[in-house]
C-alpha cells in the first residue's frame, strides 16, 4: 500500500474489486482496503445471479459456480408449488455461486491488472480537507497510516460506516432492514437445480425463505424478515429453525451465518466532493429478490468510469462526479430498482390469503426470459385484478 | 447500556446498517459500541440471533 492513489477502493466485495479493476484499466492507480483478514470470508450471501446478468461482468467459471439452475420454483402460504421453468426447456437460466471463490477471481484479476490489494486494513476516518474528500486514514497492525486519494469509492457493504463518517446519513429503516440468517445445508433432499422461495406471514414476514442449491444435496437455506418483524422470540433464527426441524430434519448444517440485506430505497444521493459511493453502501441491493452482487458490480464499474472521467477533467466536485448518480438511477438497474420496491410494498402488505390467490393462478410458468420483470407482467397476465390494485405501477410494467 | 452477547453475536452487520447513531462498528469479527449509543434498542430488535441487549442499570 502506497500512500498516495488515484483511486482508493474501500472494500473488497464485487462492487469493490470491479471498481479497482476498472479504474486501472482506466489507466489509473487504485487501491482496495479490506477490513477482513480474507477476501471473501464469511460469505453473507444467498449467492445466486441471473445468466446474463453473470455473463455481463465475467465467464462462468466452475472454480467459483456451485450449480447451474434451469428453473425457480415459489411456494404459497399454503403449501401451494408454482414452477418456474425457462420457454427453453432445460436452459441455464442462472447460477448459484460459491462467494468465496467468486469474490477472490475478482479481486485477484483486479490486483493482476495493476490494482493493489491490503487486508486486514480498515478505514478508520475519511481525511477532508474542505469539506472535500482526500483520502482515508488505514489501520493495519495497530499502526494508522495517511493514504490520499484524488477520488475514494466507498463499497464497504451493508454495514457501511465510511460515508457517515463523511456526513451522510444511510442509516437503514427498521422496517427495511431483512434480519437474516443462512445454513449451507447437506444430506438434504433438493431439486438441484431450481432456487426454490417461500412466502408467507408464517413463514417469513414481509420476507422469504429461500433453498438456493449447491450441488445435489446440499444448498443454502436462509430466511430473511424485516427488521420490524423481529424480536426476542421471533427472530429469523427462530423462523430458521422451525422450518428446517420441519422440512430437512436429517440435514447436516456445515455453515452458519447470520446478515442483514437492505431493502429500502437507495440512497438519495450517492456522491460528494471525492467520494461516490457504490454497490450494497449506497443500499442498491434489488428490494425485491435482496440480489445485490450483480448492482454492487453495476455501479462499481460505473464509480470508476465516472471517476476516471472526472479525474480527466480534473473535476472531482460532487458536482461533476453526480454523472455517476444520475447515470445508474436511469441505467436498466436503477429502474428496476425504483419498480421492484413498489411491487416489494404492495406485497408485503397484502394477507396469505391474497398471496395464495395470486399464486394459484398460475401452476407452472414458461418464462421467455427470465426475471422477476416477466414474472410479475405473467401474473399481472392472468390476475387483469391486479392492474387496479396495483394503478400507476401497473402501466410502468406493461 | 447496550450490551452484546459476544458469544451469540455472528458479527454480520446486521445492526451496524439500522443505527442512527453510528454508535456500532463491526471490526472484523468484533463488534464495537462507541460511547455515543443512546440505548435506543433498535439493533437489539433486529438482530438475527439475539446477541444485543439493552440492560438497565440499577
Amino acid at each position: 500500500m502506497k500512500n498516495k492513489y488515484d483511486v482508493l477502493v474501500i472494500g473488497g466485495g464485487p462492487a469493490g474489486a470491479i471498481a479497482a479493476k476498472t479504474a486501472v484499466e482506466k489507466g489509473l492507480s487504485a487501491c482496495i482496503v479490506e477490513k477482513r483478514p480474507a477476501i471473501g470470508a464469511p460469505v453473507r450471501c444467498a449467492e445466486g445471479i441471473g445468466k446474463e446478468a453473470l455473463l455481463e461482468f465475467i465467464e462462468p467459471d466452475p472454480r467459483w459456480i456451485s450449480a447451474e439452475m434451469t428453473g425457480a420454483g415459489i411456494v404459497a402460504p399454503d403449501g401451494f408449488f408454482m414452477k418456474l421453468e425457462s420457454a427453453m426447456a432445460g436452459s441455464k437460466v442462472g447460477y448459484v455461486l460459491d462467494r468465496k471463490f467468486f469474490d477472490r477471481e475478482l479481486v485477484w484479476k483486479a490486483a493482476e491488472a495493476g490494482a493493489d490489494v491490503a487486508v486486514k486494513s480498515r478505514a478508520t476516518a475519511p481525511i477532508m480537507e474542505n469539506g472535500v474528500v482526500k483520502g482515508a486514514k488505514i489501520e493495519a497492525g495497530g499502526k494508522v497510516t495517511n493514504v490520499h486519494a484524488t477520488v475514494v469509492i466507498a463499497a464497504d457493504g451493508v454495514e457501511s460506516k465510511f460515508s457517515k463518517w463523511c456526513g451522510i446519513d444511510t442509516t437503514v429503516p427498521v422496517r427495511e432492514i431483512m434480519s437474516s440468517v443462512q445454513y449451507v445445508m447437506t444430506d438434504i433432499d433438493i431439486d438441484p437445480s431450481s432456487t426454490i422461495f417461500y412466502l408467507g406471514n408464517e413463514v417469513a414476514p414481509e420476507g422469504y425463505l429461500w433453498v438456493f442449491p449447491k450441488g445435489k444435496r446440499t444448498a443454502n437455506v436462509g430466511i430473511g424478515i424485516s427488521g420490524k418483524k423481529s424480536g426476542e422470540g421471533h427472530r429469523a433464527k427462530d423462523y430458521l429453525d422451525r422450518f428446517v426441524k420441519k422440512t430437512f430434519p436429517h440435514g447436516k448444517t456445515i455453515e452458519f451465518s447470520p446478515g442483514g440485506v437492505s431493502v429500502c430505497r437507495p440512497l438519495p444521493c450517492t456522491v460528494a466532493d471525492g467520494l461516490i459511493i457504490a454497490g450494497d453502501a449506497a443500499r442498491v441491493v434489488d428490494p425485491l429478490t435482496g440480489g445485490g452482487i450483480y448492482n454492487g458490480m453495476f455501479t462499481g464499474k460505473l464509480a470508476a468510469e465516472t471517476a476516471a472521467d472526472c479525474i480527466g477533467k480534473g473535476d472531482l466536485s460532487k458536482k461533476a462526479l453526480m454523472a455517476y448518480d444520475k447515470e445508474w438511477r436511469a441505467s436498466k438497474m436503477g429502474k428496476a430498482i425504483e419498480r421492484n420496491y413498489h411491487i416489494k410494498e404492495y406485497l408485503i402488505k397484502q394477507p396469505d390469503t391474497k398471496l395464495n390467490e395470486i399464486i394459484h393462478s398460475v401452476s407452472k410458468l414458461d418464462l421467455s426470459e427470465f426475471s422477476t420483470l416477466n414474472l410479475i407482467k405473467e401474473i399481472i397476465r392472468v390476475n387483469p385484478k391486479l392492474v387496479l390494485e396495483l394503478g400507476a405501477l401497473a402501466a410502468s410494467l406493461r | 447500556m447496550l450490551k452484546v452477547h459476544r458469544d451469540i453475536c455472528g458479527y454480520c452487520g446486521c445492526c451496524v446498517s439500522v443505527c442512527q447513531e453510528g454508535a456500532l462498528e463491526l471490526i472484523d469479527a468484533y463488534l464495537s459500541v462507541e460511547k455515543n449509543c443512546t440505548s435506543c434498542g433498535v439493533c437489539a430488535k433486529v438482530c438475527p440471533l439475539g446477541a444485543l441487549e439493552v440492560v438497565h442499570e440499577e
